[in-house]
């Protein structure tokens, strides 16, 4: 089993959520409390990674941050080398790739909360930030954990954009689904097995552990 | 459900922070057509070994990478199928010019699995006709050279405008060779450093198409000029044209040419 494969995919994952909990608890709140007429046009936009072919993302990105474009000569300005084949560039890519998976719980959680409670709240002269943090986030916590869990989840099995923007270089770009793509052409098939069975492990305990607090049923074994 | 938020919060913070692995040491990053799959896995372990100097190295298609340098791919070092893209590159000015070298010529191969009743050793190119076979595994000849090969020695049999809804591509050819190892594909034509490797051997038979058949397969390399690590590629490519780096390549059936 590829490790450094491996190591590279879970930095990746965990770098995504955690940056996505940031940036999506911001969309989603926005998303949804705001009341403005035309925001269905932001909504699907935030929707449009989960029916876009990764190919089409991917060669967006692409010409987006790559040295002939205005962002990706500011960025290889500023640091020194061009954001594509990079952690960083893959980093990027996969936030807007995993982006629904994160905003859309996050709002459908922020949505179930009382209305009448946040404008208690507000009434008693509480502050709309502290409001936030004091009532709505603890009562769509669920959702939000699910939020940040899918997103690490859809990252780890990212493929198609990471195939585009990566460039399959060890220890920078070379992810887990990378790795198998390449052990299966060099003719290895123990090791791709090894290494999709890691996968499939890992990805059905990310997904049990989110039905799991999803469980409207508390008792695994009720009590007599 | 707080301590389930913070821990979560906990683990994600540690597993960002971590430092990045092989970072200190001393390496090269080698893009290389797919071609070379086995027989530069070899080489660089070699290599390794004797140097100390850890090779990363990518497998692709000589056009994927061609485009991905291009875009600003931070590799040392490109090992292309073909001369025309290293040639391109030093005219972008993405390739230093006088690195531009020769390492190898290609050549391909019909390939059919071990048990399979198709005649390949009779019939040549001719054998693609058959009704039993009904899909021949090729490289994208788009921006494969080895895939591009394919297709001019289908010409050269005038064979290709009869089989050419037969062809399944592979992104390069090294996919191509599994296509047809695996039995999805009933032949293939692929590279013979690939029918050479050790686990094709042992599963397979191969009939060389003549290299008068295409143009030749004149593989070349070159430093890139973004390179970060110029040293170790030049130690990369010294090995590589050492006697024990040629009898490397010359054992999986590449014709080596002479030095600079």
């Amino acid at each position: 089993m590829n490790w450094i494969a491996i190591g590279v995919t879970v930095k990746l994952a965990a770098l995504t959520s955690m940056l996505l909990l940031v940036i999506g608890l911001g969309i989603a709140y926005w998303l949804s409390f705001s009341r403005w007429r035309w925001k269905f046009l932001v909504e699907s936009i935030v929707a449009l990674p989960l029916v876009l072919p990764p190919t089409v993302l991917g060669f967006y990105i692409l010409v987006a941050i790559g040295p002939h474009s205005p962002v990706g000569r500011f960025y290889a300005d500023l640091v020194g080398h061009a954001l594509p084949f990079t952690f960083e560039g893959l980093l990027f890519a996969s936030i807007l790739y995993s982006l629904p998976f994160a905003v859309q719980p996050f709002a459908a959680a922020f949505d179930q909360v009382d209305r009448r409670l946040i404008e208690a709240s507000w009434t008693l002269g509480v502050s709309k930030f502290k409001t936030f943090f004091k009532l709505i986030l603890p009562l769509s916590i669920t959702g939000v954990i699910t939020g940040v869990v899918l997103s690490f989840a859809h990252t780890l099995g990212e493929f198609g954009v990471v195939l585009m923007v990566g460039g399959n270089i060890e220890g920078a770009t070379r992810t887990v689904s990378i790795d198998i793509y390449d052990e299966v052409q060099a003719l290895n098939y123990a090791g791709a097995a090894k290494t999709a069975f890691f996968l499939l492990v890992v990805s059905y305990l990310v997904l049990l552990g989110v039905y799991a607090m999803n469980r409207k049923v508390w008792a695994v074994w009720p009590q007599r | 459900m707080r301590y389930l938020v913070y821990s979560l919060l906990f683990m994600i913070a540690f597993a960002g922070s971590g430092p990045s692995p092989a970072q200190a040491a001393q390496e090269v990053t080698v893009a290389a057509a797919s071609d070379l799959n086995f027989v530069f896995k070899e080489i660089t372990a070699l290599f390794e070994k004797k140097t100390g100097i850890h090779v990363k190295l990518s497998l692709g298609s000589s056009g994927n990478f061609f485009s991905q340098i291009q875009n600003g791919a931070p590799y040392d070092l490109y090992f292309s199928a073909d001369s025309r893209y290293p040639q391109k590159l030093v005219e972008s000015g993405h390739a230093v010019a006088s690195s531009l070298y020769t390492y190898a010529v290609g050549r391909i191969v019909l390939w059919v699995p071990a048990q399979s009743p198709i005649q390949i050793e009779q019939r040549g190119l001719d054998v693609l006709l058959d009704p039993a076979v009904k899909k021949i595994a090729i490289a994208n000849p788009k921006h494969a050279p080895y895939g591009r090969a394919a297709v001019a020695a289908m010409e050269q049999a005038r064979v290709y405008d009869r089989v050419k809804d037969k062809l399944v591509l592979g992104e390069n050819v090294s996919q191509a060779a599994q296509f047809v190892e695996s039995g999805a594909a009933d032949i293939g034509i692929i590279a013979l450093s690939l029918a050479m490797a050790p686990p094709m051997k042992m599963t397979g038979r191969y009939w060389d198409i003549p290299s008068e058949a295409h143009p030749p397969l004149v593989q070349g390399a070159a430093l890139l000029t973004g390179a970060s690590h110029p040293v170790e590629a030049q130690s990369f490519l010294s090995f590589l044209q050492s006697a024990e780096g040629q009898a490397i390549m010359t054992r999986y059936g590449f014709v080596v040419p002479d030095k600079r």
